[in-house]
């Protein structure tokens, strides 16, 4: 427990670093940034709809600013290639920050190489980073579930069945929350909402999202929205079946120009430019970073056609909620099996430690983790 | 003309001169041909990126400089060339016996799993040579017996070796994937399901001076150990026998059947080996990173090296510079890391395509014979 609360604190202290330095540090100031050359690896495709186009997307708006020079590289498996598609970058591109943007790349490959080159700062985009690992490298990451739950209070009030369909890649901490997270900003606005999930047991396995949207719409949701890799096929699909859907990851809006209701996306680009910025300055970078809407790391996507007045209006009043620390997580909630999570009156802090390890479903979602 | 009139001493000396001639001549045939080929796909592949509008001189530089130019260039070639030695002796046994086996790929997964499976009992105690003894054995033993099927399946039931071991690849990583996402998945990893790590200090190091892991030499030398085993023993000249004509052979009262099933057996274990230096020397553990591709790759190693196990070695590295490079290649043209997939594409159908050249251009005939 107490590495998470050490995480927990190193986070919080970080996160509002980060944040007073955005505030102080003007784009004249990055422009003295010299010769920053950051380099990017892809496990996908940048145009994915999903992960990486998240990461693609602030790629793009690092590379504006001046003196940074971004050198990507997409489809980069988790194998000895990642290690040296980035050792590549470092050797013959010269690059002296590197984000690794796939969860397989930090063990070991990202720890080996920030043994081996001690002047190039390693960043990777999941919470794994602990005290003993290198200096120079460390982890950064969004709490997508602030946004997923803002998406669920406009789906609570878009839906008629009361029903939201859920499609989810694999049952582990971050994806559970973001269900729990859905589910209760539905019920904030709808107490009648359910929400019904189906795991497809992978990160990225189109057929099967396909399928499980479709289940899902059989079974009388209206309104739709996923944790995968690639949302497309989710996203897709609902629009062709005529039910409203929630984004994740990145914006899905242009797919469903009809049913787009909103979406929950990270912001990298908040953190990479932060990191230029820092580097740029000659300050240290921090080893975990981390944080929602208050730090501006998560964002939810512009309202399309799904979205009404009135759950335009409730999204927009939850968000500041967030943003202004008013907990998700409000008791009395009961896990799937009936147990007490939370007693009336009882929450949790939105960075509540406990809730990274998350490894249940709660009263109101159904569907099995197993 | 001018021979006629020569004395008779110098006369045989021409002929002799000429017979050497003759000689390399026919020998220059396998040298001449698959140069031609690569030239031509090169040619080929410039005017593929003359139409996508890119400049194919500074494509082969990148090439160049990504694969072989520098120090780090040379060992990111050769890091991704072990694999490929490997699974390329996979398609290079079999087909001296006409057997075309491309499901090499399902021996790796099985034998990097087989590898990681015996350890977990034995990491606590065993001294790390123990262990990394049993696991590569076990590797060999998984990989052997895969394959081995395949060959028996084609023997006693007529079974096609090619679909089988490609399907067969299916079923590999089901139940890669089975054990590592249920029973043997260590809990210490939340979010990549995997087994247990064998720790740092029981991994394969590198060859000293390098970054490269042991078993590129150990794959040289198994591809010369399979040469002598395929071209100077009774063993290797019954399966050539068995290629060459298998009715013929049999009439001879060669054990075709074991003739295959043994080839297989050997193909199957040395694409295991693949399996088990992925576990030892790389990611430590057996999970889904396991299934790169290398299997896929051997087999346009082993074509382009027409299935000779020593022509096997400066493919690979051919191939794993190739492959080396398309990260520089992405980064600097801008073009998708498809690119040098279509390279290999090109490469390989032109390589197929000289295949039928052989024996056929009067050039490389002798005299006497034409």
């Amino acid at each position: 427990m107490s590495k998470f609360e050490l995480s927990r604190r190193t986070l919080l202290q970080s996160s509002a670093a980060g944040l007073a330095l955005l505030s102080s540090a003007s784009l004249s100031r990055l422009a003295q940034a010299g010769n920053l050359t950051v380099g990017i690896v892809y496990v996908g495709p940048r145009d994915d709809f999903g992960w990486n186009q998240a990461h693609a997307v602030a790629a793009a708006a690092l590379k504006d600013v001046p003196g940074v020079t971004v050198v990507e590289e997409e489809n980069v498996p988790e194998t000895i290639a990642a290690a040296k598609s980035m050792e590549s970058m470092i050797n013959l591109d010269g690059a002296n920050l590197i984000f690794a943007t796939s969860f397989g790349y930090y063990k070991p490959f990202v720890l080996d190489l920030a043994a081996k080159y001690p002047d190039v700062e390693f960043r990777h985009a999941a919470p794994l980073w602990t005290e003993g690992d290198p200096k120079n490298a460390g982890s950064y990451f969004g709490y997508l579930d602030q946004a997923h739950y803002v998406d669920a209070v406009a789906a609570g009030l878009s839906t008629t069945s009361n029903k939201l369909g859920f499609v989810a890649a694999k049952p582990i901490g971050t994806v559970l929350r973001n269900i729990n997270s859905f589910l209760l900003g539905a019920r904030k606005v709808n107490p009648d909402a359910t929400v019904q999930v189906i795991f497809t047991g992978e990160w990225s396995m189109p057929v099967r999202e396909a399928e499980a949207a479709n289940a899902l719409v059989d079974a009388g949701c209206d309104v739709l929205t996923c944790h995968v890799d690639g949302p497309k096929v989710v996203i897709e699909t609902a629009e062709s079946r005529g039910v409203k859907c929630c984004g994740h990851n990145a914006s899905q809006a242009p797919l469903a120009p009809k049913g787009f209701i909103t979406g929950a996306e990270y912001k990298w680009e908040t953190i990479y430019k932060m990191f230029a910025a820092d580097l740029a300055e000659g300050e240290p970078l921090p080893n975990f970073t981390g944080g929602g809407f208050d730090v501006d790391f998560v964002r939810n996507t512009p309202y399309g056609a799904g979205a009404t007045e009135a759950a335009i209006a409730a999204a927009d009043a939850a968000r500041a909620d967030v943003t202004a620390g008013k907990p998700i997580f409000v008791g009395p909630i009961n896990k799937q099996d009936g147990t007490p999570l939370l007693a009336a009156g009882a929450s949790f802090d939105n960075y509540e430690p406990s809730l990274d390890q998350t490894d249940y479903l709660i009263e109101g979602v159904t569907g099995s983790i197993t | 003309m001018a021979e006629t009139t020569e004395a008779p001493g110098l006369t045989v000396q021409s002929g002799f001169l000429s017979e050497l001639f003759d000689r390399f001549r026919r020998s220059a045939e396998f040298v001449v041909i698959p140069l031609l080929a690569l030239i031509v796909s090169g040619v080929l592949f410039s005017i593929f990126l003359l139409l996508v509008g890119k400049s194919p001189a500074d494509f082969f530089a990148l090439v160049w400089r990504g694969g072989f130019g520098t120090s780090f260039s040379w060992q990111n070639t050769l890091v991704r060339s072990a694999p490929l030695i490997f699974t390329a002796l996979c398609v290079a046994i079999p087909a001296r016996l006409g057997l075309v086996i491309i499901g090499g790929e399902g021996a790796l997964v099985l034998g990097g799993f087989a590898a990681a499976t015996i350890a977990i009992p034995m990491i606590d105690w065993a001294p790390a040579y123990l262990l990394l003894g049993v696991m590569a054995i076990a590797a060999m033993m998984a990989g052997g017996i895969w394959i081995g099927i395949v060959g028996a399946l084609r023997h006693y039931r007529g079974v096609n070796e090619t679909i089988a071991s490609l399907l067969m690849f299916y079923i590999a990583v089901s139940i890669l994937n089975f054990f590592v996402e249920g029973a043997l998945r260590d809990p210490s990893d939340p979010n990549k399901p995997s087994t247990k790590p064998l720790g740092a200090d029981n991994m394969i190091g590198v060859i000293p001076g390098t970054d490269v892991h042991w078993g590129l030499l150990i794959g040289i030398l198994l591809c010369c150990a399979l040469y002598l085993l395929m071209n100077r023993t009774t063993f290797g000249f019954a399966a050539q026998i068995a290629g060459g004509n298998l009715r013929a052979a049999q009439a001879q009262g060669l054990p075709v059947g074991k003739l295959m099933v043994i080839s297989c057996a050997i193909a199957g274990a040395c694409a295991g080996l693949a399996g088990f230096f992925e576990v030892a020397a790389i990611h430590g553990k057996a999970n889904a990173s396991l299934i790169a591709g290398y299997g896929f790759t051997g087999i346009l190693v082993s074509f382009l090296a027409r299935h000779n196990p020593l022509v096997i070695v400066p493919v690979a590295i051919f191939l794993g510079g190739i492959a080396a490079s398309g990260g520089l290649v992405q980064r600097r043209m801008d073009l998708p890391d498809a690119t040098v997939l279509v390279l290999q594409g090109l490469l390989f159908l032109v390589i197929l395509v000289s295949e039928t050249f052989y024996g056929r251009l009067s050039f490389f005939r002798s005299k006497g014979a034409a």
